[in-house]
């Protein structure tokens, strides 16, 4: 590993930003960690990586017989499973990467024990969670050819998409790990707080329905909306997969600046924090 | 002095302990207190990472002014008494926490060994764990790649290192993360202590490595408890005292000034404010005495007397007494207790307001070897001060049963008087036997 020659160690002020030679240096560290996550995540369970396609089918099976046949919940005019799915298939790398990273840095061990980059911490999640995402991301493929679904051209907006989300994963993540350490409120917050942001966003329902019930400001109110990253992800997602829509820009341009602005700040953040960590954790 | 590789220039680091909490007589006050807890609560989590100018009494500074210099290929040794400094001095050099003033610069590649191990996770292979644990401590892919059939010969794993670790036995697991560790290559390596693991054998082996490493040329910081690795490996030694450096020089005498110096030194009984109890009364020095005269030298089976010196502070009567002196070996291991009114020495009252509490062995039944004491007082039930570590105390071989043959070390750290009888059959069978 190529470490400067010469490391002055002495207090740090005011703020830092991210080392990006420093995370390079490290990065056989990320890819073994990423690694452990992976292969440790279903070790022993019979089911293995089949629980990544699990999750999100059972609760689109819920939400379909919950939110499509008994509240009747329109679905842009593509079959309830298959909306929610695609919908789902986001979510769930979101809100598991999500509840990962907050907890990662509270009582890791690594803390106190060895020097590397700490946002390599909460970024782990966010990488390893890509696998269990691609699993389940494969499975739309298995349903739309169900229902007779041929993708369309829009697909090939998918990797943006895929970058949003974890930009924005990765940027809450740093906000929630830092906070953590110090509060363990967040621990607790973090339970109701992913289903609220759940519902927030357009996963049981279609973003097409602000501007049904608010004609008049429907193109603002959708901007507005917007602002919330995950609502542009997964209305792209629905596009880009299933192609009964247009992709969403009116939502995934403000999504995407926001979700900049999230990760700026978050990492602006813990790096302010990290030099605390050992101390706290 | 040649190129130094360490430079530690004024280093201090300060650190927050909790306050006690608040104690409530009534039900009202605790349900009060609860509820404002969340606010008290806030305020005192952010004060984790804020220090305010003022707030001293639940602050401690780990380090204050350190400054030394290591010159490179030089092994230098640090000592002290828990609490010292020691190892906030290695995790500030490894970056693991930040200083809060002073500075100080490493020419060179460093590696940190603060535990072995690292990162090693039980459901992983040996050989994914080797990797993991590798990156951890500083290596690239491509290091470990190069010494990985080195690692694992060393380690004596052999077939099992595609088996998931946690089904080592515990030995397997310290061989190959000390092994992982004992194949860095960095210019300069800070240790911490990691020479306290597996059996005994395996220890020695580390300690042969360890001796390996330091001729090789690689400038070494080595914090350990055993003052007896830290003398063999290194030339230098520093001694830690309540995160200042009070000995810098030769390892021999830096040995002698901490052995001498914990237990000589009213100071090594920390800071008053810091020792759990009430307070009213406080041990003011603890020191040996033997033949009347002070000494940190005693001898198996000599007069040995141990000295508590205590002051009272405020008017109030210290009645019911409890004073307790514990004997221990390097390991904390009890080994001996002395309590006064266990032993039919009641004290109703201490007179005041300074005095010394002596406690006199006419025999001292301990065998050759190196001991550590504790004491506590308790008033009324309540501790008023406890010193965990009041310091460490040699005791030099003697003649204790007075036959004029020293007792070997391996016989075990107590001594009694005692007798020997053969019996022959036919007494044996009588009902006393004498």
């Amino acid at each position: 590993m190529s470490q400067p020659r010469t490391i002055v160690i002495a207090p740090k002020r005011g703020f830092q930003l991210i080392d990006w030679r420093e995370l390079w240096a490290y990065r056989d560290l990320i890819y073994f960690l990423v690694r452990r996550d992976v292969k440790v995540r279903y070790v022993q369970s019979v089911l293995g990586f089949l629980w990544a396609i699990i999750r999100p089918l059972s609760t689109m099976v819920v939400f379909t017989v919950v939110f499509g046949r008994l509240a009747e919940i329109p679905s842009d005019g593509i079959p309830y499973p298959i909306f929610s799915y695609a919908a789902l298939v986001p979510w769930t790398y979101f809100s598991s990467s999500l509840t990962a990273a907050t907890g990662s840095l509270v009582g890791n061990n690594l803390l106190s024990k060895v020097y590397f980059p700490r946002l390599i911490i909460p970024l782990n999640p966010v990488l390893s969670n890509l696998v269990d995402f691609a699993i389940a991301l494969s499975m739309v493929g298995v349903i739309m050819a169900f229902y007779g679904i041929a993708p369309t051209a829009a697909i090939a907006f998918l990797p943006f998409l895929v970058l949003l989300m974890m930009l924005t994963a990765s940027g809450l993540g740093m906000w929630l790990s830092a906070m953590a350490i110090q509060y363990r409120d967040v621990k607790f917050m973090l339970g109701f707080l992913s289903s609220i942001l759940m519902y927030a966003a357009p996963v049981v329902w279609p973003a097409s329905l602000i501007a049904d019930k608010f004609p008049e400001h429907g193109a603002t109110l959708r901007l507005l909306y917007g602002i919330y990253p995950m609502a542009g992800v997964i209305e792209g997602f629905r596009a880009a997969l299933i192609g009964a829509r247009p992709m969403p820009w009116d939502l995934i341009v403000p999504g995407a600046i926001s979700a900049l602005v999230i990760w700026l700040s978050g990492a602006l953040y813990f790096r302010q924090r990290e030099r605390f960590f050992a101390d706290i954790f | 002095m040649s190129r130094p590789a360490i430079e530690i220039d004024h280093l201090a680091k300060r650190y927050r302990i909790g306050l006690a909490e608040e104690l409530h007589d009534t039900f009202g006050g605790a349900v009060l207190s609860w509820l404002g807890s969340p606010l008290s609560n806030l305020r005192r989590l952010r004060r984790l990472s804020r220090f305010d100018p003022g707030d001293d009494a639940d602050v401690i500074w780990a380090l204050r002014d350190v400054t030394f210099a290591v010159a490179a290929g030089e092994v230098v040794g640090i000592i002290g008494a828990n609490g010292a400094g020691k190892s906030t001095l290695l995790k500030i050099l490894s970056g693991i926490t930040e200083p809060t003033a002073g500075r100080a610069v490493i020419h060179g590649r460093v590696a940190s060994l603060l535990e072995v191990g690292t990162g090693f996770h039980p459901d992983l292979t040996g050989r994914d764990n080797v990797y993991l644990n590798g990156t951890i401590l500083g290596m690239s892919k491509g290091e470990i790649d190069r010494k990985f059939d080195e690692i694992v010969d060393f380690a004596e794993v052999g077939t099992f290192i595609d088996t998931p670790i946690k089904r080592y036995s515990s030995g397997m697991h310290v061989r190959l993360a000390f092994s992982v560790a004992a194949h860095l290559e960095p210019e300069i390596l800070l240790i911490d202590e990691v020479l306290a693991v597996g059996d005994a054998a395996f220890r020695k082996r580390c300690l042969g490595k360890m001796g390996e490493v330091a001729a090789s040329g690689r400038t070494v910081l080595f914090v350990s408890h055993n003052l007896s690795a830290v003398e063999r490996l290194c030339e230098r030694s520093v001694v830690l005292d309540h995160g200042r450096i009070v000995f810098a020089g030769p390892t021999a005498a830096a040995i002698d000034h901490y052995l001498r110096h914990t237990l000589d030194d009213g100071a090594a009984l920390g800071d008053p404010q810091r020792r759990p109890g009430r307070g009213r009364v406080r041990f003011t020095r603890i020191w040996a005495e033997s033949g009347g005269a002070e000494t940190v030298h005693l001898t198996s089976g000599g007069e040995a007397s141990i000295c508590l010196a205590y002051r009272i502070s405020g008017a109030q009567p210290i009645r019911k007494v409890r004073v307790r002196l514990g004997w221990t070996n390097l390991l904390g291991d009890p080994l001996l207790t002395c309590i006064n009114d266990l032993s039919g020495f009641p004290i109703p009252q201490l007179p005041g307001p300074e005095g010394t509490i002596r406690i006199h062995l006419p025999r001292l039944p301990l065998n050759a070897g190196t001991y550590r004491l504790n004491a506590w007082l308790k008033s009324e039930r309540e501790i008023e001060d406890l010193v965990a570590e009041a310091g460490e105390l040699t005791v030099a071989g003697g003649d204790f049963y007075g036959t004029g043959m020293s007792i070997p070390a391996d016989c075990g750290p107590l001594l009694a008087d005692h007798s020997f009888e053969v019996l022959a059959p036919s007494t044996a069978a009588g009902p006393a036997g004498r």
